[in-house]
């Protein structure tokens, strides 16, 4: 997506580990090179207007939202997206959570649930109450599971990562 | 939904990005978090030719005290200030407010300089910065100018700053003494603007108000504060009883919009009734509940 005599700018992201240096058009949405230039399509749009959370994707350890923002604001950064979160084929515990526990349904918003609950978990470090976790998501539509099963799927992570007991506030 | 296209210049100084801002002015936009600017390009709300991206210029993000002010750097992100340790304990009443910002991914990446530079009639900090009596700095290359938040902003997306100047800092009080703050937010979603935001301030000597300061945003084409409110709780007996009569006053000479969200007279009933939580929960908070 380049008219011709557009500017191009040059960014170099690393992204799920790898090294990657491109030239996009200062238009060109993050998402956008994500999917369509590497090619990674489990980043979702789904509204296109900054409301659903779908294109969520991980920036230099922080959940951000891939379609409001312009390529060229990664150039530099590290990202990590759906793909990048299972090691040595071992599902991360956040999405062992939502396969065990029924937390997605089409799918669509899944990618994106994973990544804002991958900034969150990290961040609190113990096993959150079930209000956190709601405030957490509270970026992330969801059209299909109406969230019960996302939050159950988040708690039983945390408990992966940190061990039983808390509840926070 | 692409934008049209634009020219993106990327400072790595802020000597450079005020250069380039003299040099581009009305055509350019600074771009910071890019939470408002990006969503408006896309609906194509706005085009600028040149868009100057200020994400690579240095020393424009810290939270720092000094003497009894905290000063905050203008890419400062909500997410930022919302987990400051400094200004929870000395001012709690902006790190409430950054809390209720859209959400977690929005707070990751919004700026104060870019929130307030935008100034939406509907957005947060302005209740607070009003109630805090804040004020903003602005740079050019020509020099510095300190102007109070809610003189600089002067209308809904419309503020005093000039095309050549950068917001660099803002800065608020350090707070301290017997003091309580609270922001109370009305809105429909969570990741919404305010419908109605209240933010209270107070401080109490002797079982009297001393100090109150309320600021309100999402009631007009600017922040404002409710001085009928504060004028008539100093000096007045610290309690719930004189919140009850006082806050009712919050709406006196208010004429919010209309829109789809709500009507202006639910705007106004919801301005005192917010009032009346934001100064409650002050107070416990003074008294050291
Ligand atoms: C889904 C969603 C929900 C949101 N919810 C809320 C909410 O509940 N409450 C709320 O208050 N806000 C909300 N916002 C807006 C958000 O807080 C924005 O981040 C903020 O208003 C703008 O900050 P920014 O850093 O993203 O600025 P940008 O979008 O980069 O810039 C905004 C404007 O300010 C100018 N500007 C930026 N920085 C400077 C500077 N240093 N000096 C001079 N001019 C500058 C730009 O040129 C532009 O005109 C929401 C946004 C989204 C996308
Ligand atoms: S596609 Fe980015 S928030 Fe919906
Ligand atoms: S599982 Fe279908 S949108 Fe969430």
């Amino acid at each position: 997506m380049s008219q011709q005599g557009e500017q191009l700018v040059k960014i170099t992201v690393k992204v799920n580990g790898r090294t990657y240096t491109h030239e996009v058009p200062p238009r060109m949405l993050l998402v956008h090179y994500i999917r369509d230039v590497l090619g990674l399509t489990g980043t979702h749009v789904g509204c296109d207007t900054s409301n659903c959370g779908a294109c969520t994707v991980i920036m230099n350890g922080k959940a951000v939202k891939s379609c409001t923002l312009f390529a060229f604001m990664a150039d530099g950064a590290e990202i990590i997206t759906v793909e990048g979160l299972a090691s040595n084929g071992k599902l991360h515990p956040i999405q062992e959570g939502f396969r065990e526990n029924h937390g997605l349904q089409c799918g669509f918003c899944t990618p994106g649930m994973i990544m804002t609950l991958y900034d969150f978990l990290n961040r609190v470090k113990r096993k959150p109450s079930e209000a956190e976790v709601r405030r957490a998501i509270e970026g992330n539509l969801c059209r299909c599971t109406g969230y019960v099963n996302i939050v159950r799927s988040a708690l039983w992570a945390a408990e992966r990562m940190y061990g039983g007991g808390g509840g926070g506030r | 939904m692409y934008p049209p296209e634009f020219k993106v210049l990327v400072p790595s100084s802020l000597e450079e990005a005020l250069k380039l801002l003299k040099e581009h002015g009305d055509n350019a936009k600074i771009l910071a978090g890019g939470h408002s600017l990006i969503p408006m390009m896309r609906l194509r709300l706005v085009k600028p030719e040149v868009v100057i991206y200020l994400g690579k210029v240095p020393g424009l993000r810290y939270i720092r005290e000094n003497g009894s002010t905290i000063k905050i750097g203008a890419m400062t992100t909500h997410g930022e200030i919302e987990s400051s340790s400094l200004l929870a304990e000395k001012n709690p009443l902006l790190q409430e407010t950054a809390s209720k910002i859209g959400d977690l991914q929005v707070r990751n990446m919004g700026t104060i300089g870019g929130s307030i530079a935008h100034a939406d009639p509907a957005a947060d900090y302005p209740a607070a910065l009003t109630a805090l009596e804040a004020t903003v700095v602005l740079k050019s290359l020509d020099g510095e100018r300190e102007v109070k938040v809610d003189e600089f902003i002067q209308g809904p997306y419309f503020t005093d700053a000039r095309p050549d100047e950068l917001l660099v800092e803002v800065r608020v009080p350090s707070l301290s003494g017997r003091f309580g703050t609270a922001y109370e937010k009305l809105y429909f979603r969570a990741t919404d603007f305010a419908i109605v935001g209240v933010a209270a301030y107070v401080e109490v000597d002797g079982g009297a108000f001393s100090r109150v300061r309320v600021g309100l945003t999402g009631v007009g084409d600017k922040p404002v504060r409710a001085r009928q409110v504060e004028e008539e709780l100093v000096g007045r007996e610290a309690s719930e009883a004189s919140i009850e009569k006082a806050a009712d006053l919050a709406s006196e000479g208010l004429e919010p919009p209309s829109d789809v969200r709500a009507s202006s007279e639910y705007r106004k009933k919801m301005a005192e009734v917010l009032t009346k939580r934001a100064l409650t929960r002050a107070l416990s908070k003074a008294k050291g509940g």
